[in-house]
Protein backbone atom coordinates (compact mmCIF):
# COMPACT_ATOMS: atom_id res chain seq x y z
CA UNK A 1 0.00 0.00 0.00
CA UNK A 2 1.09 3.61 -0.84
CA UNK A 3 2.40 6.10 1.58
CA UNK A 4 -0.98 8.01 2.93
CA UNK A 5 -1.37 11.38 1.24
CA UNK A 6 -3.55 14.26 2.16
CA UNK A 7 -5.53 16.85 0.39
CA UNK A 8 -6.14 20.25 1.30
CA UNK A 9 -9.78 19.65 2.22
CA UNK A 10 -8.55 17.03 4.91
CA UNK A 11 -9.47 14.36 3.34
CA UNK A 12 -6.43 11.37 3.51
CA UNK A 13 -6.19 8.73 0.54
CA UNK A 14 -3.95 5.58 0.33
CA UNK A 15 -3.39 3.72 -2.94
CA UNK A 16 -3.52 0.06 -3.61
CA UNK A 17 -3.08 -1.41 -7.08
CA UNK A 18 -5.01 1.19 -8.90
CA UNK A 19 -7.45 1.18 -6.14
CA UNK A 20 -7.69 4.45 -3.71
CA UNK A 21 -9.28 4.31 -0.13
CA UNK A 22 -10.43 7.71 0.82
CA UNK A 23 -11.19 9.31 4.25
CA UNK A 24 -11.57 12.54 6.12
CA UNK A 25 -8.81 13.22 8.41
CA UNK A 26 -8.35 13.26 12.12
CA UNK A 27 -8.32 16.87 12.35
CA UNK A 28 -10.94 17.29 10.11
CA UNK A 29 -13.18 14.97 12.74
CA UNK A 30 -11.92 17.11 15.17
CA UNK A 31 -13.45 21.01 14.21
CA UNK A 32 -16.36 19.03 13.10
CA UNK A 33 -17.45 17.52 16.15
CA UNK A 34 -19.62 14.40 16.96
CA UNK A 35 -20.78 12.98 13.56
CA UNK A 36 -24.37 12.07 13.25
CA UNK A 37 -25.09 11.83 9.45
CA UNK A 38 -22.37 10.48 6.02
CA UNK A 39 -23.88 10.12 2.93
CA UNK A 40 -21.35 8.45 0.46
CA UNK A 41 -21.51 7.99 -3.43
CA UNK A 42 -23.51 5.23 -5.38
CA UNK A 43 -20.95 2.66 -6.44
CA UNK A 44 -20.61 3.33 -9.95
CA UNK A 45 -20.38 6.98 -10.19
CA UNK A 46 -17.37 8.67 -11.52
CA UNK A 47 -16.32 11.54 -9.71
CA UNK A 48 -13.90 14.41 -10.61
CA UNK A 49 -10.98 15.47 -8.66
CA UNK A 50 -11.67 17.99 -6.26
CA UNK A 51 -15.68 17.87 -6.55
CA UNK A 52 -18.30 16.69 -3.84
CA UNK A 53 -18.52 12.86 -3.06
CA UNK A 54 -20.50 13.02 0.02
CA UNK A 55 -21.25 14.75 2.93
CA UNK A 56 -20.71 14.34 6.48
CA UNK A 57 -23.47 16.28 9.55
CA UNK A 58 -22.23 17.11 12.94
CA UNK A 59 -25.09 17.79 15.42
CA UNK A 60 -23.89 21.90 14.52
CA UNK A 61 -23.61 21.65 10.55
CA UNK A 62 -23.09 19.87 7.27
CA UNK A 63 -20.28 19.53 4.89
CA UNK A 64 -19.26 18.56 2.00
CA UNK A 65 -16.89 15.56 1.81
CA UNK A 66 -14.72 16.12 -1.50
CA UNK A 67 -12.74 13.37 -3.56
CA UNK A 68 -8.78 14.12 -4.26
CA UNK A 69 -8.63 12.29 -7.04
CA UNK A 70 -10.88 11.24 -10.04
CA UNK A 71 -12.44 7.88 -10.56
CA UNK A 72 -14.98 5.23 -10.64
CA UNK A 73 -16.49 5.06 -7.02
CA UNK A 74 -16.20 1.24 -6.38
CA UNK A 75 -16.61 0.49 -3.22
CA UNK A 76 -18.44 2.52 0.00
CA UNK A 77 -18.23 1.73 3.85
CA UNK A 78 -21.74 1.03 4.48
CA UNK A 79 -20.60 1.07 8.42
CA UNK A 80 -19.68 4.82 8.80
CA UNK A 81 -23.65 5.19 7.12
CA UNK A 82 -24.85 3.56 9.65
CA UNK A 83 -22.97 4.59 12.69
CA UNK A 84 -21.31 7.48 12.11
CA UNK A 85 -19.77 7.91 15.66
CA UNK A 86 -17.29 5.30 14.39
CA UNK A 87 -15.91 8.31 11.91
CA UNK A 88 -14.96 10.07 14.81
CA UNK A 89 -13.69 7.06 16.87
CA UNK A 90 -11.28 6.06 13.96
CA UNK A 91 -11.08 8.13 11.08
CA UNK A 92 -8.32 7.42 9.17
CA UNK A 93 -8.77 3.51 10.33
CA UNK A 94 -11.71 1.66 9.89
CA UNK A 95 -14.23 4.70 9.06
CA UNK A 96 -13.00 4.99 5.63
CA UNK A 97 -15.45 6.52 2.75
CA UNK A 98 -15.15 5.12 -0.57
CA UNK A 99 -12.68 3.23 -2.62
CA UNK A 100 -12.55 4.31 -6.23
CA UNK A 101 -10.95 2.82 -9.23
CA UNK A 102 -8.05 5.55 -10.44
CA UNK A 103 -7.77 7.08 -13.88
CA UNK A 104 -5.12 8.95 -13.64
CA UNK A 105 -2.45 8.20 -10.90
CA UNK A 106 -0.58 11.16 -11.50
CA UNK A 107 -3.21 12.81 -9.35
CA UNK A 108 -2.07 11.50 -6.40
CA UNK A 109 1.55 13.52 -6.73
CA UNK A 110 0.03 16.93 -6.01
CA UNK A 111 -1.34 15.98 -2.90
CA UNK A 112 0.62 16.35 0.47
CA UNK A 113 2.49 14.27 2.54
CA UNK A 114 1.58 13.48 6.40
CA UNK A 115 4.19 16.18 7.47
CA UNK A 116 2.90 18.68 5.05
CA UNK A 117 -0.70 18.07 5.66
CA UNK A 118 0.49 18.33 9.57
CA UNK A 119 1.77 21.77 9.05
CA UNK A 120 -0.72 22.82 7.03
CA UNK A 121 -4.05 21.51 9.40
CA UNK A 122 -1.66 23.52 12.23
CA UNK A 123 -2.04 26.93 10.24
CA UNK A 124 -5.37 26.36 8.99
CA UNK A 125 -6.67 25.93 12.57
CA UNK A 126 -5.17 28.93 13.97
CA UNK B 1 -18.41 46.33 17.53
CA UNK B 2 -15.79 44.68 20.20
CA UNK B 3 -17.03 41.33 21.27
CA UNK B 4 -18.44 41.25 24.62
CA UNK B 5 -17.85 38.53 26.91
CA UNK B 6 -19.53 37.24 30.04
CA UNK B 7 -17.82 37.04 33.53
CA UNK B 8 -16.91 33.73 32.75
CA UNK B 9 -15.21 33.56 29.95
CA UNK B 10 -11.93 33.15 31.31
CA UNK B 11 -13.26 29.87 33.12
CA UNK B 12 -14.38 29.11 30.06
CA UNK B 13 -11.22 29.17 28.41
CA UNK B 14 -9.39 27.33 31.49
CA UNK B 15 -11.78 24.57 30.76
CA UNK B 16 -10.94 24.25 26.81
CA UNK B 17 -14.36 25.77 25.49
CA UNK B 18 -14.53 26.29 21.30
CA UNK B 19 -16.41 29.58 21.02
CA UNK B 20 -18.76 31.05 18.63
CA UNK B 21 -20.19 34.59 18.77
CA UNK B 22 -23.40 34.54 19.76
CA UNK B 23 -25.52 37.31 19.81
CA UNK B 24 -22.53 39.98 19.75
CA UNK B 25 -20.79 37.71 22.98
CA UNK B 26 -18.14 35.43 23.30
CA UNK B 27 -20.19 31.68 24.18
CA UNK B 28 -18.85 28.60 24.57
CA UNK B 29 -20.86 26.46 21.82
CA UNK B 30 -18.86 23.18 23.44
CA UNK B 31 -16.09 22.16 26.08
CA UNK B 32 -14.14 19.09 25.38
CA UNK B 33 -16.45 16.15 25.56
CA UNK B 34 -18.26 17.36 22.86
CA UNK B 35 -21.64 18.29 22.62
CA UNK B 36 -23.34 14.66 22.70
CA UNK B 37 -21.49 13.47 25.90
CA UNK B 38 -22.27 17.57 27.12
CA UNK B 39 -26.10 17.11 26.27
CA UNK B 40 -26.07 13.30 28.08
CA UNK B 41 -24.81 14.27 30.88
CA UNK B 42 -27.31 17.26 31.26
CA UNK B 43 -30.10 14.38 31.28
CA UNK B 44 -28.44 11.78 33.73
CA UNK B 45 -26.41 14.29 36.00
CA UNK B 46 -26.20 17.75 35.81
CA UNK B 47 -25.03 20.55 33.27
CA UNK B 48 -23.90 24.16 33.74
CA UNK B 49 -24.67 26.64 31.33
CA UNK B 50 -23.81 29.88 31.23
CA UNK B 51 -26.75 32.28 30.08
CA UNK B 52 -25.49 35.59 31.51
CA UNK B 53 -25.85 36.94 27.85
CA UNK B 54 -29.47 37.22 28.31
CA UNK B 55 -30.60 39.99 29.41
CA UNK B 56 -31.96 40.53 33.71
CA UNK B 57 -34.75 43.56 33.51
CA UNK B 58 -35.76 44.81 36.90
CA UNK B 59 -38.43 46.75 36.52
CA UNK B 60 -40.03 48.32 40.05
CA UNK B 61 -43.52 49.93 40.52
CA UNK B 62 -46.45 50.34 42.76
CA UNK B 63 -49.60 48.65 41.79
CA UNK B 64 -50.10 50.46 38.89
CA UNK B 65 -47.37 48.42 37.53
CA UNK B 66 -49.27 45.43 37.57
CA UNK B 67 -51.92 47.04 35.56
CA UNK B 68 -49.27 48.78 33.03
CA UNK B 69 -47.81 45.31 32.34
CA UNK B 70 -50.76 43.49 31.75
CA UNK B 71 -51.29 46.28 28.58
CA UNK B 72 -48.22 44.61 27.09
CA UNK B 73 -48.52 40.95 28.17
CA UNK B 74 -51.34 38.33 27.79
CA UNK B 75 -50.60 37.09 31.46
CA UNK B 76 -53.24 37.55 33.92
CA UNK B 77 -50.30 39.21 36.62
CA UNK B 78 -52.62 40.51 38.62
CA UNK B 79 -53.15 37.02 40.40
CA UNK B 80 -49.70 35.86 39.83
CA UNK B 81 -48.66 34.69 43.10
CA UNK B 82 -45.35 36.59 44.48
CA UNK B 83 -42.22 34.72 43.45
CA UNK B 84 -43.79 32.63 40.40
CA UNK B 85 -42.89 32.72 37.12
CA UNK B 86 -45.16 32.24 33.58
CA UNK B 87 -43.52 32.08 29.99
CA UNK B 88 -44.81 34.75 27.91
CA UNK B 89 -43.90 37.17 24.77
CA UNK B 90 -43.77 40.76 24.05
CA UNK B 91 -45.40 41.57 20.93
CA UNK B 92 -46.51 44.17 18.27
CA UNK B 93 -50.06 45.01 17.80
CA UNK B 94 -50.08 42.61 15.01
CA UNK B 95 -48.73 40.38 17.96
CA UNK B 96 -45.57 39.30 16.23
CA UNK B 97 -43.26 38.25 18.42
CA UNK B 98 -40.48 40.55 19.56
CA UNK B 99 -38.73 38.43 22.13
CA UNK B 100 -39.86 35.53 24.43
CA UNK B 101 -39.21 35.92 28.15
CA UNK B 102 -39.95 34.61 31.69
CA UNK B 103 -41.57 36.90 33.70
CA UNK B 104 -40.97 36.35 37.46
CA UNK B 105 -43.44 38.78 40.37
CA UNK B 106 -40.96 39.46 43.13
CA UNK B 107 -41.14 41.91 45.87
CA UNK B 108 -42.32 45.56 44.68
CA UNK B 109 -41.93 43.91 41.03
CA UNK B 110 -41.34 42.16 38.30
CA UNK B 111 -37.39 40.61 37.00
CA UNK B 112 -37.88 40.06 33.49
CA UNK B 113 -35.52 37.35 31.17
CA UNK B 114 -34.74 38.28 27.93
CA UNK B 115 -32.82 36.98 25.00
CA UNK B 116 -29.66 38.19 24.81
CA UNK B 117 -30.33 39.09 20.58
CA UNK B 118 -33.16 41.20 21.65
CA UNK B 119 -32.64 42.54 25.26
CA UNK B 120 -31.41 45.84 24.32
CA UNK B 121 -34.41 46.63 21.63
CA UNK B 122 -37.00 44.95 24.50
CA UNK B 123 -35.69 47.86 26.74
CA UNK B 124 -36.48 50.35 24.10
CA UNK B 125 -39.80 49.14 23.35
CA UNK B 126 -40.93 48.97 27.00
CA UNK B 127 -39.45 52.07 28.14
CA UNK B 128 -41.43 53.77 25.17
CA UNK B 129 -44.37 52.05 26.62
CA UNK B 130 -43.94 52.29 30.30
CA UNK B 131 -42.65 55.77 30.42
CA UNK B 132 -40.48 56.82 33.18
CA UNK B 133 -43.38 55.81 36.04
CA UNK B 134 -41.43 52.72 36.87
CA UNK B 135 -37.78 52.19 37.78
CA UNK B 136 -36.43 50.10 35.24
CA UNK B 137 -32.94 48.31 35.25
CA UNK B 138 -31.46 46.33 32.48
CA UNK B 139 -28.85 44.66 35.04
CA UNK B 140 -25.38 44.29 33.22
CA UNK B 141 -23.37 43.69 36.94
CA UNK B 142 -25.13 39.68 36.90
CA UNK B 143 -24.53 36.62 35.47
CA UNK B 144 -26.96 33.98 34.79
CA UNK B 145 -25.84 30.52 35.56
CA UNK B 146 -28.78 27.89 34.47
CA UNK B 147 -28.04 24.55 36.22
CA UNK B 148 -30.17 21.71 34.24
CA UNK B 149 -30.59 18.35 35.01
CA UNK B 150 -31.46 15.13 37.57
CA UNK B 151 -28.56 15.95 39.84
CA UNK B 152 -28.99 19.42 39.88
CA UNK B 153 -31.03 19.85 43.21
CA UNK B 154 -29.39 17.98 44.70
CA UNK B 155 -25.77 19.78 44.06
CA UNK B 156 -27.49 23.06 44.32
CA UNK B 157 -28.71 22.53 47.45
CA UNK B 158 -25.30 21.74 49.32
CA UNK B 159 -24.68 25.39 48.01
CA UNK B 160 -27.85 26.88 48.58
CA UNK B 161 -30.08 25.27 51.25
CA UNK B 162 -33.86 25.26 50.71
CA UNK B 163 -33.59 25.90 46.74
CA UNK B 164 -34.98 21.78 46.80
CA UNK B 165 -38.31 23.93 48.26
CA UNK B 166 -38.64 25.45 45.05
CA UNK B 167 -41.95 24.65 42.88
CA UNK B 168 -41.14 24.54 39.30
CA UNK B 169 -41.64 28.39 37.74
CA UNK B 170 -41.23 29.56 40.98
CA UNK B 171 -38.44 31.49 42.47
CA UNK B 172 -36.74 33.98 45.21
CA UNK B 173 -34.03 34.94 46.70
CA UNK B 174 -31.23 33.18 48.50
CA UNK B 175 -28.18 33.82 50.94
CA UNK B 176 -25.54 32.01 50.02
CA UNK B 177 -21.64 33.02 51.30
CA UNK B 178 -23.02 36.41 51.83
CA UNK B 179 -24.43 37.03 48.54
CA UNK B 180 -27.92 37.56 47.37
CA UNK B 181 -29.04 35.56 44.44
CA UNK B 182 -32.22 34.86 43.25
CA UNK B 183 -32.76 31.59 42.25
CA UNK B 184 -35.96 30.12 40.07
CA UNK B 185 -36.91 26.65 39.45
CA UNK B 186 -36.79 26.87 35.91
CA UNK B 187 -35.00 26.49 32.79
CA UNK B 188 -34.86 25.21 28.83
CA UNK B 189 -33.63 21.74 28.25
CA UNK B 190 -36.98 19.40 29.36
CA UNK B 191 -35.17 18.53 32.28
CA UNK B 192 -35.91 19.38 35.94
CA UNK B 193 -32.87 22.59 37.09
CA UNK B 194 -32.58 26.09 38.53
CA UNK B 195 -31.41 29.53 36.94
CA UNK B 196 -29.69 31.28 39.21
CA UNK B 197 -28.94 35.42 38.89
CA UNK B 198 -25.78 35.89 40.61
CA UNK B 199 -23.51 39.12 40.63
CA UNK B 200 -20.67 39.23 38.12
CA UNK B 201 -18.19 39.22 40.97
CA UNK B 202 -19.38 35.73 42.48
CA UNK B 203 -20.03 33.88 39.54
CA UNK B 204 -17.06 32.49 39.01
CA UNK B 205 -16.33 31.06 42.15
CA UNK B 206 -20.11 29.93 42.23
CA UNK B 207 -19.42 27.95 38.71
CA UNK B 208 -16.15 26.32 40.04
CA UNK B 209 -18.38 25.31 43.76
CA UNK B 210 -21.00 23.77 41.25
CA UNK B 211 -17.83 21.92 39.30
CA UNK B 212 -16.63 20.25 42.07
CA UNK B 213 -19.73 19.15 43.66
CA UNK B 214 -19.89 17.05 40.49
CA UNK B 215 -21.72 19.25 37.67
CA UNK B 216 -20.00 19.81 34.15
CA UNK B 217 -19.97 22.64 31.86
CA UNK B 218 -21.94 22.65 29.08
CA UNK B 219 -21.70 24.65 25.74
CA UNK B 220 -24.59 26.45 23.58
CA UNK B 221 -24.18 23.29 21.32
CA UNK B 222 -26.02 21.47 23.81
CA UNK B 223 -28.13 23.64 25.03
CA UNK B 224 -29.70 23.92 21.62
CA UNK B 225 -30.13 20.01 20.93
CA UNK B 226 -31.62 19.99 24.60
CA UNK B 227 -34.34 22.33 24.25
CA UNK B 228 -35.20 20.85 20.48
CA UNK B 229 -35.45 17.56 22.11
CA UNK B 230 -37.80 19.69 24.60
CA UNK B 231 -39.69 20.92 21.94
CA UNK B 232 -38.75 24.31 22.98
CA UNK B 233 -38.57 27.37 20.96
CA UNK B 234 -35.43 29.17 19.76
CA UNK B 235 -36.01 32.95 19.38
CA UNK B 236 -34.72 33.94 15.54
CA UNK B 237 -35.89 30.39 14.71
CA UNK B 238 -38.85 29.27 15.55
CA UNK B 239 -40.44 32.76 17.03
CA UNK B 240 -39.73 36.00 14.66
CA UNK B 241 -41.38 39.28 14.44
CA UNK B 242 -43.63 37.46 11.58
CA UNK B 243 -44.82 34.74 13.75
CA UNK B 244 -47.37 34.78 16.48
CA UNK B 245 -48.01 32.84 19.73
CA UNK B 246 -50.71 31.02 18.27
CA UNK B 247 -48.89 30.33 14.86
CA UNK B 248 -46.12 29.15 17.16
CA UNK B 249 -48.46 26.50 19.02
CA UNK B 250 -47.90 28.23 22.35
CA UNK B 251 -51.17 29.06 23.07
CA UNK B 252 -50.71 27.71 26.49
CA UNK B 253 -48.86 30.96 27.51
CA UNK B 254 -51.96 32.71 27.12
CA UNK B 255 -53.86 33.22 30.35
CA UNK B 256 -57.21 32.30 29.56
CA UNK B 257 -59.00 35.46 31.60
CA UNK B 258 -56.94 37.68 29.23
CA UNK B 259 -58.29 35.93 25.95
CA UNK B 260 -62.36 37.23 26.56
CA UNK B 261 -61.68 40.80 27.15
CA UNK B 262 -58.44 41.47 25.44
CA UNK B 263 -56.31 44.76 26.12
CA UNK B 264 -53.01 43.72 25.61
CA UNK B 265 -50.94 44.87 22.75
CA UNK B 266 -51.68 42.13 19.75
CA UNK B 267 -54.88 41.12 21.37
CA UNK B 268 -57.35 41.51 18.37
CA UNK B 269 -54.92 39.35 16.53
CA UNK B 270 -54.07 36.51 19.22
CA UNK B 271 -58.59 36.39 19.44
CA UNK B 272 -59.37 36.01 16.20
CA UNK B 273 -56.78 33.67 15.20
CA UNK B 274 -57.80 31.61 18.58
CA UNK B 275 -61.06 31.90 16.90
CA UNK B 276 -60.89 31.16 13.33
CA UNK B 277 -57.18 29.28 13.66
CA UNK B 278 -54.11 30.41 12.36
CA UNK B 279 -52.66 29.36 8.55
CA UNK B 280 -49.48 27.95 9.50
CA UNK B 281 -49.09 26.30 12.95
CA UNK B 282 -45.73 24.84 14.27
CA UNK B 283 -45.20 20.95 14.43
CA UNK B 284 -42.26 18.52 15.17
CA UNK B 285 -41.19 16.97 12.87
CA UNK B 286 -38.99 13.71 12.36
CA UNK B 287 -37.59 12.82 9.04
CA UNK B 288 -36.96 9.27 7.97
CA UNK B 289 -33.83 6.93 8.45
CA UNK B 290 -31.14 9.21 9.94
CA UNK B 291 -31.23 12.42 7.84
CA UNK B 292 -30.79 15.38 9.29
CA UNK B 293 -33.25 18.27 7.90
CA UNK B 294 -31.87 21.95 8.95
CA UNK B 295 -33.55 25.40 9.08
CA UNK B 296 -35.02 26.58 5.85
CA UNK B 297 -35.34 23.22 4.44
CA UNK B 298 -38.48 23.30 2.50
CA UNK B 299 -41.10 21.08 3.06
CA UNK B 300 -43.58 19.17 0.26
CA UNK B 301 -46.82 17.55 0.55
CA UNK B 302 -46.97 14.54 -1.82
CA UNK B 303 -48.02 16.13 -4.34
CA UNK B 304 -44.80 18.41 -4.37
CA UNK B 305 -46.44 21.60 -2.92
CA UNK B 306 -44.51 23.19 -0.57
CA UNK B 307 -46.52 23.56 2.69
CA UNK B 308 -44.11 24.67 5.15
CA UNK B 309 -40.21 25.43 6.40
CA UNK B 310 -37.99 23.83 9.25
CA UNK B 311 -36.85 26.37 11.45
CA UNK B 312 -34.59 24.17 13.54
CA UNK B 313 -33.70 20.37 12.56
CA UNK B 314 -30.60 18.54 14.17
CA UNK B 315 -29.84 15.01 15.23
CA UNK B 316 -31.22 14.58 18.86
CA UNK B 317 -28.68 12.67 21.18
CA UNK B 318 -31.11 11.54 23.41
CA UNK B 319 -33.78 10.50 20.91
CA UNK B 320 -30.79 8.71 18.92
CA UNK B 321 -32.46 10.10 15.97
CA UNK B 322 -32.87 13.43 13.35
CA UNK B 323 -35.46 15.87 14.96
CA UNK B 324 -36.81 18.95 13.69
CA UNK B 325 -39.43 21.74 13.73
CA UNK B 326 -40.93 23.89 11.07
CA UNK B 327 -44.22 25.28 10.39
CA UNK B 328 -46.64 24.01 8.26
CA UNK B 329 -50.01 24.95 6.49
CA UNK B 330 -53.07 23.75 8.96
CA UNK B 331 -53.89 21.28 6.79
CA UNK B 332 -50.83 18.97 7.12
CA UNK B 333 -50.31 19.81 10.94
CA UNK B 334 -52.14 16.44 12.27
CA UNK B 335 -49.38 14.19 13.97
CA UNK B 336 -48.69 11.31 11.57
CA UNK B 337 -49.02 13.31 8.32
CA UNK B 338 -46.59 12.13 5.55
CA UNK B 339 -44.20 14.96 4.13
CA UNK B 340 -41.12 15.57 2.55
CA UNK B 341 -37.94 17.73 2.76
CA UNK B 342 -36.51 18.78 0.02
CA UNK B 343 -32.39 18.31 0.86
CA UNK B 344 -29.65 19.36 -1.38
CA UNK B 345 -31.66 19.13 -3.78
CA UNK B 346 -33.63 15.35 -3.38
CA UNK B 347 -36.68 15.00 -1.87
CA UNK B 348 -36.71 12.63 1.73
CA UNK B 349 -39.78 10.63 3.57
CA UNK B 350 -40.88 12.33 7.03
CA UNK B 351 -43.44 12.43 9.56
CA UNK B 352 -45.23 15.36 11.15
CA UNK B 353 -44.72 14.37 14.75
CA UNK B 354 -45.75 15.31 18.61
CA UNK B 355 -43.77 17.81 20.88
CA UNK B 356 -41.60 17.29 23.01
CA UNK B 357 -39.89 14.50 21.18
CA UNK B 358 -38.31 14.08 25.01
CA UNK B 359 -40.33 13.51 27.61
CA UNK B 360 -40.16 16.19 30.16
CA UNK B 361 -38.69 15.09 33.71
CA UNK B 362 -39.47 18.52 35.70
CA UNK B 363 -40.10 19.01 39.34
CA UNK B 364 -43.38 18.89 41.34
CA UNK B 365 -45.91 21.73 40.72
CA UNK B 366 -45.97 21.18 37.37
CA UNK B 367 -48.91 23.28 35.93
Amino acid sequence: MSEVKFSKEHEWITLEGDVATIGITKHATEMLGDIVFAELPEKGTNVEKDGTAGVVESTKAASDVYTPVSGEVVDTNQAIVDDPSKINEDPEGSAWFFKLKMKDQSEMDSLMNKEEYDKFAKESAS
Amino acid sequence: MEIKKTSLNKLHQTNNAKFVEFAGYEMPIQYNKGIIEEHKFTRSHSGIFDVSHMGQLFIYGDHNLTEELEKIFPLDLKNLKQNSSKYSFLMNEEAGIYDDLIITKIEKGYLIILNAACKDKDFEILSNILGNKFKMNLDNNKSLIALQGPKSVEILNSIINGVDQLNFMTGKWFDSDNQKLFVTRSGYTGEDGFEISISNDGAEKFVQNLIEKGAQLTGLGARDTLRLEAGLCLYGHELDINKTPVEANLKWAISKSRLSNGGFIGSEKIMNQMQNGANQIRVGIKPEGRLIAREKTKIFNDVDTQIGEITSGTFGPSVNGPIAMGYVDKDFSKVDTKILLEVRGKKYPANICALPFYKKNYAKGVN
